[in-house]
């Protein structure tokens, strides 16, 4: 869910103080303290893995957005903003919001009640062994690819920001994440995601804040924005009637079915980044009520990600270029923009902290993917695949040694992505091709008794396949965009959506196809996993303002009033 | 155990703490280039206030010996 970052530009924006390098390593020296203080608490499996499953909902929420909220996000969305406008906006509310909420309401409960310690642990459960093992193999190659994309990037920005040599960077952060989370487990990994939730926000509200005051209030921003480059650039809808009459070059089409019904759907409720820190929750209310406090602040975020991008389409002197371009006249990119705000409204002091908010963006991120990808890998890898027999000791152990393999082999990455740069695009495209098909798989499995493993098995792999089908397709030859994003002027986030459109619809097809030709499963086999044969456990009798449903209904309500209020 | 939120009491009163310290210092002693826009408002003066009194009340609020008592 995060857009293309790759920066180019050999300058440096900024210049730090020592206050900012004392804030920045006072924050190393935290994370770090943290770990050590939690390494007693990971003694079992179910602490280390599941961070013992006592995190309250206002811990599990706050940390499944943090786990998101990285440092790519921050500075890609706010070039997205940039470029398309406050239509990026769309990945913040209507592309996530829904999923938050669904995934609380009605999918929480299926998770929580059958005690899985994973997404590839659930589709064990529901479809058997080989949709586990193909959902676990591919979700962990990735996770592990990601991370070290992720590290690179972070890398090059901060050889762009701040001057520092790509191998200091690299190496400090990841052995810093290696030594915190082999530690003290997925208890440190959510306890650094929300102090690092914290310090992102301390660290950005002052861009909006200042710049509003700059631009000469919300009103005059606007008015800035059209003249400088069209009206459209701040209209969250009336745009989208026509593929042709925004800057995104998407139809409405494509954000309510491709954005908002699939991709963020199986992003929110499928990614196994996210969902763990739910899975650690303390009991079912807050279980159910962590994605709903996420939801709550996710809502919040644009004011310091998408604001700032529009803040410098209005006061910054200069015009920002694709990537390609200002590869090749040496100016600043729609990437830039964040750390271009940043120096300019951020002194002594506050800049330190900017930059704080960056690395901790970019931390929580490497650290949600390694705890993710240690999980799956010792439950639904090693053990099923490799060593079934081993003690609740032996396991930890497998946990922690993974944990800084993992990072070792995200180390790898970065480096091979620093030979071919190429390498970069293609494992952010192949991540976004399990999310949709996957999203089929288990929302089928949730809500439809008569799906079978086979048929499971099969809808996965045929929508993974469709999915990297039509990416191949459209690389060879370009003109095929006419037929998967329906327009030859979709732009790549276009495309993406409707990729995924088409990729959970064919896994939707051959899943029921394939069940309805196959055995039907024993309703036995199926308590606590499906819809009509579980009884779904109640929060108990507590006051309305206590249930997660009152509080999902009141982040309805916010959302709908936002979207009109900036159609 | 200590909680989660004393642990960011912690970093935003240091964080704070040193900011008003930068801000104030600038204030005291203005650069001749500030370098930045809107100095004049000195957001580091009450940007960094604001995080000291809010990690003063966690790191009160979430204390260890609080919590234990």
């Amino acid at each position: 869910m995060t857009p293309m970052l790759a920066i180019n530009v050999p300058t440096r924006l900024v210049l730090l103080t020592p206050v900012d390098i004392v804030i920045v390593v006072f924050y190393f020296a935290l994370v770090l303290c943290i770990g050590w203080y939690l390494r007693g608490r990971a003694n079992t499996a179910e602490d280390f893995f599941m961070a013992g499953r006592e995190m309250t909902a206002w811990v599990a929420g706050l940390s499944f957005l943090s786990a998101n909220l990285g440092a790519l996000e921050l500075m890609g969305w706010a070039g997205s903003a940039y470029q398309y406008g406050i239509l990026a906006t769309h990945w913040y509310w209507i592309g996530a919001i829904p999923a938050m909420l669904f995934l609380a309401l009605v999918m929480m409960p299926f998770y929580y009640i059958s005690k899985t310690h994973s997404v590839p642990g659930y589709l064990k459960l529901r479809f058997g062994e080989p949709s586990r093992a193909l959902s676990a193999v591919s979700f962990a190659l990735m996770t592990v690819l990601m991370s070290g994309v992720n590290m690179f990037a972070m890398a090059k920005v901060m050889q762009i920001i701040l001057g520092w040599d790509i191998n200091f960077s690299i190496w400090v952060s990841s052995l810093t994440v290696a030594i915190y989370v082999s530690l003290g487990g997925l208890r440190s990994a959510i306890f650094n995601e929300v102090l690092q939730f914290f310090l992102i926000w301390a660290g950005a509200l002052l861009i909006p804040v200042l710049g509003l005051h700059e631009a000469g209030g919300w009103t005059n921003l606007k008015l800035q924005i059209a003249q400088r480059t069209s009206a459209q650039y701040i209209h969250l809808w009336s745009g989208l009637g026509s593929f042709t009459a925004n800057p995104m070059g998407i139809h409405w089409t494509g954000i309510v079915f491709g954005l908002a019904a699939i991709m963020s759907m199986g992003y929110w409720t499928t990614d196994f980044l996210v969902v763990q820190r739910i899975l650690a929750a303390k009991d079912i209310r807050s279980a159910e009520m962590a994605p709903i406090i996420g939801a709550g602040f996710k809502m919040m975020v644009p004011f310091i990600v998408i604001l700032p991008g529009l803040l410098g389409l209005a006061v910054l002197p200069e015009k920002l270029v694709p990537e390609s371009v200002a590869a090749v006249t040496g100016g600043h990119s729609y990437n830039d923009v964040f750390p271009l705000m940043l120096a300019r409204y951020c002194g002594p002091g506050l800049l330190g902290l900017g930059v704080t908010a960056l690395i901790a963006g970019f931390m929580s991120g490497m650290a949600g993917n390694v705890s993710a990808f240690t999980t799956v890998w010792t439950y639904d890898i090693y053990r099923p695949l490799i060593n079934n027999k081993g003690s609740d000791h032996h396991y930890v152990n497998v946990g922690r040694w993974t944990t800084v393999i993992g990072v070792l082999v995200s180390v790898g990455t970065a480096y091979l992505v620093m030979q071919f740069a190429s390498i970069m695009d293609y494992v952010q495209a192949l991540f976004s091709f399990f999310i949709a098909p996957l999203f089929g798989t288990v929302v089928l499995g949730m809500l439809w008794k008569r799906a079978t493993g086979a048929g499971g098995f099969w809808g996965l792999l045929c929508g993974t396949i469709s999915s990297i089908s039509m990416w191949t397709w459209v690389k060879v030859d370009p003109s095929a965009l006419r037929y998967v994003a329906l327009s030859p002027h979709a732009k790549a986030l276009a495309q993406d959506m409707y990729q995924g459109l088409w990729s959970f619809i064919v896994c939707v097809v051959v899943t029921v196809a394939v069940s309805l030709k196959t055995e039907p499963m024993p309703d036995s086999e199926l308590t606590g996993l499906v819809y009509g044969l579980t009884v779904v456990p109640s929060v108990g009798n507590v006051a309305l303002y206590r249930k997660p449903l009152f509080w999902a209904a009141v982040v309805t309500v916010i959302f709908f009033a936002l979207n009109i209020i900036f159609w | 155990m200590i909680s989660i939120w004393f642990f960011i009491g912690i970093s935003l009163a240091v964080n704070g703490a040193l900011i008003l310290a930068a801000g104030i210092y600038q204030f005291v002693y203005p650069p001749v280039n500030p370098g930045v826009v809107l100095f004049n408002l000195h957001a580091g003066i009450w940007w960094g206030a604001t995080l000291l009194v809010i990690g003063l009340v966690y790191c009160f609020k979430f204390s260890p010996g609080r919590r234990h008592s």
